[in-house]
């Protein structure tokens, strides 16, 4: 009896034993996993945060050292002031918005064209690259503010004459990345190809184009911003009044009339064109490459 | 392990054939069964040259005919030209002095071998952008054929090779191994009659290296195809080539062309035997000679 008691008791101890065991890691595990996912939704609400914060806090300084200062509203108003300006001035700004976002993108659409198709052209002959590089560099080289003056004159309007300066502008980087991309292609791939019997039109749509399309992304992300600040600068060049004006104009105009809040209501509209112009081109290019570039891959080991 | 969506129609079973193919004397004749002397070769090389623009004399009075159905190695010190050679039978490239004929391809408008020749490189070379499927549809799309009527090429051609589960992945999302196979694969769509490999599995582990070796070695024997297979690895040549060409640098020729004939199946017991043992040892002995006394 007690032998076999003693050779029953020992097993279920041992089972009891084995059971807790194989609980306790997965009882210690489940929070490590749980709390992974949380550390990174944490992570990800703290990247959105933070930067919130930074801004409402400077925001919050500012306020307080010109209130603390009693800083003139004409030398430097608070934010308060800037964003009633924003509200009452709105029918005054949001034309000028609306102007300056068109000549922007269109400006940067004429340059997406012009530089991808030019880059297109300038990788398809030697000859054709050595006649026309060295006119693109001298365009791109000499200031835009230099040559905003003979563009006025000879643009039939203002309008056009700022596009145009913004098109210049956005458009080297575009054309000087794509010219790399094009020729950055693997040469092995080029020599499959060519085993393959490609013709020019196959190469260049099934190959070189999509091998170049991350350097037009970011000749995209470079002339999106170059577009903007060229817009604006032409537009101070132009210093044109009237109905058609942008947010240049505005901002000049403030400045003369030393309607500072206005002044710092169109810089904020600026700055949030920017803002979202980046945004975007950083959207497309991420959209368009996310599936096999590096760039938009997570590094993942 | 490997399966085969297509055989060669009409040849005879290549098993067969190959168990037939003895090192002994009486044999010869059967040993050349693969490439009658009627057949017309595939290439023909003769005293090619090749000056590079810089000044390199990377060939020089090359010489070499490939005739079909043969498995040649191409062995040799590095920077010898190997790949240069590899490059100029694909027609790519061209060349400075001597001849270069392809007796049994079409030949397009540029005097060079339409189609019919296929090339795996060193890297996988593949189109990052392109799923698998995407990469080995390119050599048919380039001839034009639609999706659709590729398509059963296409998941013959990743069967044959062990992928038809990942047609729709990307590049990045496979092993270095797995794009080599893609890279077989896209080889093998367009049934070439000869593939040409550039120390395709140089970079890779020896298992991976040593499966994708009896992968090409089962292709071969299932579609008669011709191979020339440049490697560095004495061993790898031993075991899969019926034919080694070995090449001297400086400036890069034949030094030696001779047939490895076995009794047996090229298999693991080939692997382990005596004749395998000897096999590498007389093409180590020819290496040797080519390098002429150099380190290696
Ligand atoms: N594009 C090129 N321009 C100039 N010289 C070249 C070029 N490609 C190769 N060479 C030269 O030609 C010679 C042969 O090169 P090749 O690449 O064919 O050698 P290889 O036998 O394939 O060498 P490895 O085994 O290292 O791959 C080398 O000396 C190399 O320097
Ligand atoms: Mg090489």
């Amino acid at each position: 009896m007690t032998s076999a008691n003693e050779d029953l008791q020992p097993a279920p101890t041992t089972d009891h034993a084995g059971a807790s065991k194989s609980k306790a890691p997965a009882a210690v595990q489940l929070p490590t996993r749980e709390s992974a996912a949380a550390i990174k939704r944490r992570d990800r609400l703290l990247t959105i945060l933070v930067p919130i914060c930074v801004i409402a806090f400077l925001i919050a300084f500012w306020q307080i050292m010109v209130t603390v200062n009693e800083t003139p509203h004409y030398i430097l108003p608070g934010p308060d002031l800037v964003v009633k300006s924003l509200i009452s001035d709105w029918h005054i700004l949001l034309p000028a918005l609306w102007v300056t976002t068109k000549i922007t993108i269109a400006s940067l659409a004429l340059a997406l064209i012009g530089g991808g198709g030019m880059a297109i052209l300038l990788v398809q002959s030697r000859w054709i690259e050595v006649a026309l590089y060295p006119i693109t560099v001298i365009l791109q080289v000499t200031p835009i503010i230099a040559i905003a003056p003979l563009i006025l004159i000879y643009a039939p309007t203002t309008q056009s004459a700022l596009l145009i300066c913004a098109f210049v502008v956005a458009f080297f980087p575009i054309l000087s990345n794509m010219v790399q991309g094009l020729k950055s292609v693997d040469h092995n791939l080029l020599n499959l190809f060519e085993l393959y019997g490609a013709s020019r039109w196959q190469t260049l749509i099934y190959l070189k184009l999509p091998a170049s399309l991350p350097y037009f992304m970011t000749g995209l992300r470079i002339g999106g911003g170059l577009a903007l600040i060229a817009a604006v600068v032409a537009e101070f060049a132009a210093g044109s009044a009237g109905a058609g004006s942008g947010l240049a104009f505005r901002l000049l105009e403030s400045q003369f009339r030393l309607n500072i809040s206005r002044l710092f209501a169109a810089l904020f509209l600026l700055a949030s064109l920017g803002v979202l112009i980046f945004a975007l081109t950083s959207f497309i290019s991420w959209w368009t490459l996310h599936r096999w570039h590096e760039s938009s891959l997570k590094r993942e080991n | 392990m490997i399966r085969f969506a297509r055989t060669c129609a009409g040849r005879p079973s290549p098993d067969a054939e190959l168990s037939m193919v003895t090192a002994e004397p009486g044999s010869t004749a059967l040993s050349t069964a693969r490439s009658t002397p009627s057949s017309r070769p595939l290439v023909a090389m003769d005293a090619v040259s090749k000056v590079f623009s810089n000044g390199t004399l990377a060939l020089s009075g090359m010489s070499m005919t490939v005739r079909p159905g043969e498995f040649i190695s191409l062995l040799g010190p590095s920077g010898c030209g190997k790949s240069t050679a590899l490059r100029i039978i694909a027609g790519l490239g061209g060349i400075s002095e001597g001849s270069i004929d392809w007796p049994s391809f079409r030949i397009n408008a540029r005097g060079l071998p339409d189609g019919d020749i296929s090339f795996v490189f060193q890297e996988p070379t593949l189109m990052p952008w392109q799923t698998v499927f995407g990469n080995v549809y390119l050599p048919l799309r380039l001839k034009g054929l639609s999706k659709k009527a590729a398509a059963d090429k296409i998941y013959a051609a990743l069967e044959s090779v062990g992928l038809e589960d990942f047609a729709d992945a990307y590049p990045r999302e496979l092993s270095g191994g797995m794009k080599m196979r893609v890279s077989i694969a896209r080889a093998l769509v367009t049934e070439p009659k000869l593939l040409l490999m550039d120390e395709p599995f140089a970079a890779l582990d020896e298992i991976t290296r040593q499966k994708l070796n009896d992968d090409v070695l089962a292709l071969w024997k299932a579609t008669g195809i011709t191979v020339i297979f440049v490697t560095h690895s004495v061993y790898e040549s031993a075991y899969l080539a019926n034919r080694i060409v070995v090449m001297k640098a400086r400036p890069g020729r034949v030094h030696a062309d001779f047939p490895l004939h076995t009794s047996l199946e090229r298999d693991v017991r080939y692997r382990t035997s005596e004749e395998y043992r000897q096999a590498c040892a007389d093409v180590s002995a020819k290496l040797s000679e080519a390098m002429g006394g150099e380190e290696h």
